[in-house]
């Protein structure tokens, strides 16, 4: 084991449709840190992170698919746990 | 295990053996304290050369001289490893007979001459 | 038609619906024995009980995997259409930063492509649908990618030396044995062992310091076309890299006796990945005119942070981080400066320009790199800029001698010392082998009779095999640079060399109206 600190991460690309995407993450995640970089945003979070469709269906008042999320993708960390509801990245340890 | 494979008993083609080289043998030659250099050379030599053909005729055809130390070298002073172990070559036996077998590493050192202004450069 | 009462249709959920469009598409072979049918699946000493405990998390399913595809490329398309039509390639940050490219491009483009292969050979290979279906996802990935690649080296092409022979070059050229190399290392392993090196090792672990630095840096330095098949690509690795991580925590759960091999497994494609990405060290500290992290940063939040994380979480099943995972970060400050001092010495042989870093350059350095970079690397820059001042620009005349394992010349220093080269040696069957790192003697020792067949660049130029048919190495007069580059179908003087002083930049200068017209050629 090493001696960090286990976080997980998602990293989307900047655009109109990862916007409310981010937005719902920090909503749904106080304990993310959201890094912006030029043409991405990386968010951290201790653990745990979980992204919901309703959340971000509240944001747009669209109709949202949650698997679409996987268009403006552009990398991840952690145990991927994904259904119709919420896609959470989480650590078991 | 010599290798993980379906086939028992797999060998390798040995794609550097020394039949391949023409008559030659392949030797890598380093320089300490000269880390300007990223890596060893690579050369092919004939195995009967005498060491101070290598040392006369060889050397100066690489890369080498184009480093600042290498016109201060005083030849008698240079340290030479071969294998990473301390050795003194007969100048006047060939390459074989100082002991330097195809694939080879032999390295100098150069006392005194540390690279670019002493950096090890 | 009869009217039935309006009871809509039941939605199928995430579940149901990969369950129904994934599972009863295998079959049981009745006239073949299994084993005869998927003949590679034992020799590697892994044991699988049950396949159908494979998980796919994302469960997508073809239907939504040719949607999601299509919709990635109509954007990628539409964004490479518009960066050729407005002249893109004038926008970049500079003219030295399309060189990060043609070793991106030129090296990755056909590494994607022995990824498919190697995708495409696991999907027939392995019993359990899910693992089949994932693979045969990945292997079309795989070809996209190359696709999108192509597509970009074909628009940089039109304006910039080294890229238009990169098909030929890969299987020539010193420096791309080491990717060639890798892959098909991985290729020629079982299948397992294929899954963790590529799927795991690359993909989880090590992708994230090409694809987010790096990417992010072609955004910073103008360069949109890169960005969009970058990222585009990146999104499926995302889903790549969960596969990765679903494929490890299967076999380790199938049964105890596997985690020692996975351990191996582990150990070696994180130690050949990592010197892989050495090049990546380079581009992020020196070839990008406009940096957005150093090397040494990249490592300590995506190795050590991310990766720490990750084996956090497989310590449950005893597996720990990988050999000489210190080794790598001791080196951080290192990586970089070693390796882009192995393509200034070399740039005679290379199909993309190298440079002296200029005092802002330089001055970063310092700052990114303070343990080590004024004390033993500023100097030999700075007497490269002297000597090129003088007119001398320094090029190594010799060829390097090259590991056995990551066939990287010998740049690498001790671990415990940056001013002294790391030798290891090892004798086997008569013959001496020498490598970069405890790391790469480690994995030949393993298997030699697998790298004992190592085709290295520098080696087959002294046994006189890189040059063309008819070409007779010992008839007086013969030039082995110039054959050589006839070899590799490097154009001397336009290609290689300097960027200072280029065809390329010679060209960038008269595009951008910082030098009169007449000094250069035109394009």
């Amino acid at each position: 084991m090493s001696n960090v600190q286990s976080t997980v991460f998602v990293a989307l690309q900047t655009n109109d449709e990862t916007r409310p995407i981010v937005e719902a993450i920090e909503r749904d995640n106080p304990r993310a840190t959201v890094t912006r970089m030029p043409a991405m945003v990386k968010i951290d979070a201790p653990n745990r992170l979980v992204v919901r469709r309703e959340t971000v269906e509240d944001i747009t008042g669209m109709e949202w698919d949650l698997q679409a999320f996987q268009i403006n993708l552009i990398s991840l960390s952690g145990n991927v746990e994904e259904n119709d509801e919420e896609l959470v990245l989480h650590w078991n340890r | 295990m010599p290798v993980i494979a379906k086939a028992p008993g797999y060998k390798g083609d040995v794609r550097d053996r020394v039949e391949n080289y023409r008559g030659k043998q392949l030797l890598y030659v380093g320089w300490d304290d000269h880390m300007m250099f990223p890596a060893p050379i690579a050369l092919a030599v004939r195995p009967e050369m005498s060491f101070g053909e290598f040392v006369n005729e060889v050397l100066p055809a690489t890369a080498y001289p184009a480093h600042p130390d290498w016109a201060r070298i005083d030849w008698s002073r240079v340290e030479w490893l071969r294998s990473g172990e301390r050795f003194t070559p007969d100048a006047d036996k060939s390459l074989a007979d100082n002991g330097i077998g195809h694939k080879a590493v032999i390295r100098l050192r150069t006392p005194g001459l540390e690279g670019l202004r002493g950096t090890r450069n | 038609m009869e009217k039935t009462t309006a009871t809509p249709p039941k939605k199928l959920g995430l579940k149901e619906k990969y369950a129904l469009m994934t599972r009863g598409l295998g079959w049981e072979p009745t006239y073949r024995g299994a084993d005869e049918l998927y003949d590679q699946i034992k020799f590697e000493g892994i044991k699988i009980h049950d396949w159908s405990k494979w998980e796919d998390p994302f469960r997508l399913t073809m239907e939504s995997y040719w949607k999601y595809q299509a919709e990635k490329e109509r954007k990628l398309y539409a964004i490479i259409d518009a960066f050729e039509q407005n002249n893109g390639h004038l926008n970049v940050s500079d003219g030295r930063y399309v060189n990060t490219l043609k070793l991106f491009l030129t090296g990755i483009t056909p590494a994607e492509y022995g990824a498919h292969r190697l995708f495409a050979m696991l999907g027939r290979q392995f019993p359990g649908v899910g693992a089949a279906i994932a693979c045969q996802m990945q292997a079309i990935d795989e070809l996209r990618h190359v696709q999108t690649q192509v597509h970009t080296i074909s628009q940089y092409n039109k304006f910039f030396s080294g890229m238009s022979e990169w098909r030929h070059m890969t299987d020539r050229v010193w420096y791309m044995s080491v990717p060639k190399s890798f892959f098909e290392d991985a290729m020629t392993a079982g299948p397992f062992e294929q899954m963790i090196a590529i799927s795991f090792s690359l993909e989880y672990l090590l992708t994230n310091l090409v694809f987010m630095p790096f990417m992010s840096a072609a955004a910073y330095n103008g360069d949109m076309a890169t960005v969009t098949f970058g990222f585009s690509s990146q999104s499926d690795e995302a889903r790549h890299m969960t596969l990765g991580l679903e494929c490890i925590k299967f076999v380790l759960e199938q049964d105890p006796a596997n985690v020692p091999i996975v351990q191996r497994y582990l150990d070696k494609w994180f130690w050949r990945g990592y010197r892989l990405l050495s090049l990546v060290s380079m581009m992020l500290d020196y070839m990008l005119p406009k940096k957005v992290m150093s090397w040494k940063e990249a490592w300590e939040i995506y190795f050590v942070q991310n990766g720490g994380s990750l084996f956090n979480d497989l310590s449950r099943y005893g597996i720990r981080m990988p050999k000489y995972w210190e080794q790598t970060v001791a080196s951080a400050d290192r990586l970089s400066h070693e390796t882009w001092n192995t393509f200034y010495n070399f740039a005679g042989a290379a199909a993309f320009h190298s440079w002296a870093p200029s005092d802002e350059d330089m001055a970063w350095l310092s700052e990114k790199y303070p343990d080590t970079f004024d004390q033993h690397y500023r100097p030999r820059f700075e007497w490269y800029r002297e000597q090129e001042a003088q007119g001398k620009r320094f090029y190594n005349n010799s060829l390097p001698m090259l590991c056995q394992t990551c066939q990287i010349p010998l740049n690498a220093s001790e671990p415990d010392d940056p001013t002294k080269t790391a030798y290891r040696e090892v004798e086997h069957e008569g013959n001496k082998y020498h490598f970069c790192s405890d790391g790469c003697r480690d994995i030949f020792c393993h298997e030699p009779e697998k790298y004992v067949q190592a085709w290295l660049p520098a080696n087959q130029v002294l046994q006189g095999n890189c040059f063309e048919p008819g070409v007779d190495p010992e008839a007086p007069g013969f030039d082995a640079a110039a054959e050589l580059f006839k070899y590799y179908r490097l154009t001397p003087g336009q290609d290689n060399g300097d960027y200072r002083g280029s065809k390329d930049e010679a060209n960038w200068l008269k595009w951008k109206g910082l030098a009169p017209a007449d000094a250069a050629e035109a394009a």
